[in-house]
């Protein structure tokens, strides 16, 4: 009962400070923490990166195979999004079976990169229905500070923007070349707290908040991909202030990722 | 979306404006609703939408199994959708995929976002969504299913949740699509509003849309939503709204 409680003061506490534009580590409403990308952290990966937003630490491989097509698309390839919590990284986390939050994870994530046709499938055909590449994006989450999705599906896109095709490994080519990203799609998480939407929760403000929604935007102006998680709602003029919000974040974001 | 290499897509809107199945872009498809089918349940619904089949039951307030997930200050909702194998063109394996485990998850944090479950402290409220026969927005047709249910339970709520879906069909803002619509279509994004508050609880997307498709698309779905609500009131009055019956003792006239 003690545990409900404390997180109950800690819940108002925060939602007070929202109310006055402020937040527990000090950021205001809209900023997020720092976020840095480091690509290639994993040798054995064809692409990878290692994420940290503030505490928030994730890690993805992405490794390319031979496989064939699926018979409903016989000129692409097969582009696969997994997303472990793994238990070293919260103490809420256990072993086993994905939970509905890990698949919501990687679903959200994986929902961004094929909506916003990131790796363009046709060009991982090798022969119509018979061979392709099969791209398998894993996700590891290593420290649960608070917004997984959006540190999770920047270390995809940062994995797969730095990534190698491995076409003298498996034969295919004389050279490796490396992995052809048309599109770069960033999702930012927003929750809300009281009357306010803050940027970037942390787990505290995850815990406290009260609906959470995550857009994700291209280089391009469109929204490709939507999520509102957690209890909680948001009117429709939230939803679009919201996905402005997005959009600001999502083109610095972009830059980070690619390095420029 | 996600159709590489597909077949030809068919053409999905005419010349004046009319959608392959001859709706307007702002039009429903067909939907009845029944209140009460189940004789078990403590509260149930069947909603036929289009060529959607959904039942819906609702279990409880009861006893939380497994045990470890009860909560000592309100109760949880255990919300469960599911396709029927033969809801599909091609079988699905039966079980709960991880499609049907994210939509359980968001439908389930839609109707927490609603039913007062501080009421009901260390018990269960159990959701069940069969989808029988399916043609796009089956999560949906569920959640309007799950809606009537929790009603016909009598789980007291916030509100009635409704929902559809809006989609991008051939460049334009299409209201609840249907297979076609939303195979071949260049964006989907089903939601959930509590009408009363004008509040959305579920909300998802995927494809394209600019700021402009939107907006038009979340103004577009919010109309369809209070659409459903009146047939969802309906419906709940052709079960319990027994013309002549006494108004209640006390109440002045």
């Amino acid at each position: 009962m003690s545990e409900v409680v404390s997180a109950e003061i800690q819940t108002t506490h925060i939602i007070d400070l929202a109310r006055a534009g402020r937040r527990l580590d000090g950021r205001g409403i809209d900023d997020w923490r720092p976020v840095s990308v480091t690509p290639g952290y994993v040798k054995s990966a064809d692409g990878s990166a290692l994420v940290h937003v503030g505490d928030t630490t994730v890690l993805c491989g992405v490794k390319l195979e031979i496989g064939k097509p699926f018979p409903d698309t016989p000129n692409a390839g097969v582009l696969t999004t997994n997303a472990e919590l793994i238990a070293l990284s919260s103490p809420t986390f256990e072993p086993g079976p994905p939970q509905p939050e890990a698949i919501e994870l990687s679903r959200v994530v994986d929902r961004s990169i094929r909506a916003a046709e990131t790796i363009d499938l046709t060009k991982l055909c090798v022969t119509p229905s018979e061979k392709c590449w099969t791209c398998y994006v894993d996700i590891h989450c290593l420290d649960h500070a608070g917004n997984l999705i959006d540190a999770a599906q920047l270390a995809a896109l940062g994995a797969l923007t730095h990534a190698t095709v491995p076409a003298q490994r498996f034969g295919v080519a004389e050279h490796d070349y490396p992995l052809d990203v048309s599109h770069f799609p960033v999702e930012c998480t927003f929750v809300r707290l009281g009357d306010r939407i803050v940027a970037d929760p942390t787990f505290e403000e995850e815990t406290a908040g009260q609906g959470r929604l995550t857009v994700a935007t291209d280089e391009l102006g469109n929204v490709v991909a939507m999520q509102k998680g957690k209890i909680g709602a948001f009117s429709p003029d939230e939803v679009v202030e919201t996905v402005e919000r997005a959009f600001r974040h999502g083109d610095r974001l972009r830059n980070v990722v690619r390095g420029t | 979306m996600g159709n590489v290499g597909a077949k030809e897509i068919p053409q999905l809107l005419s010349a004046d404006g009319r959608r392959i199945d001859g709706r307007r872009l702002d039009e429903l498809r067909s939907i009845t609703m029944k209140v009460g089918p189940l004789t078990r349940a403590d509260g149930s619904a069947f909603v036929e939408w289009g060529e959607n089949k959904v039942m819906a039951a609702v279990y409880g307030p009861r006893e939380v199994h497994p045990r470890h997930l009860m909560q000592t200050s309100k109760a949880i909702i255990q919300c469960r959708y599911n396709m029927a194998a033969f809801s599909v063109d091609e079988r699905k394996r039966p079980g709960q995929d991880r499609r049907s485990q994210e939509i359980s998850k968001v439908i389930t944090e839609a109707f927490e976002s609603v039913v007062f479950t501080e009421e009901f402290p260390k018990t269960s409220i159990d959701v069940y969504i069969e989808v029988l026969q399916a043609n796009a927005g089956t999560r949906c047709a569920g959640l309007v299913a799950a809606s009537l249910a929790l009603a016909d339970a009598g789980i007291p709520m916030a509100d009635l949740v409704s929902a559809v879906a809006v989609g991008k069909v051939a460049g334009r803002i299409a209201l609840d699509l249907k297979k076609e619509e939303d195979n071949f279509g260049e964006a989907d994004l089903p939601m959930a509003l509590v009408p009363q508050s004008g509040r959305l609880v579920l909300i998802q997307m995927e494809g394209h849309m600019n700021r402009d498709e939107l907006r038009q698309a979340l103004d577009l779905g919010t109309k369809g939503c209070r659409e459903i609500y009146e047939r969802m009131r309906e419906a709940l009055r052709a079960k319990y709204d027994t013309p002549g019956r006494a108004e209640p003792a006390g109440v002045p006239a």
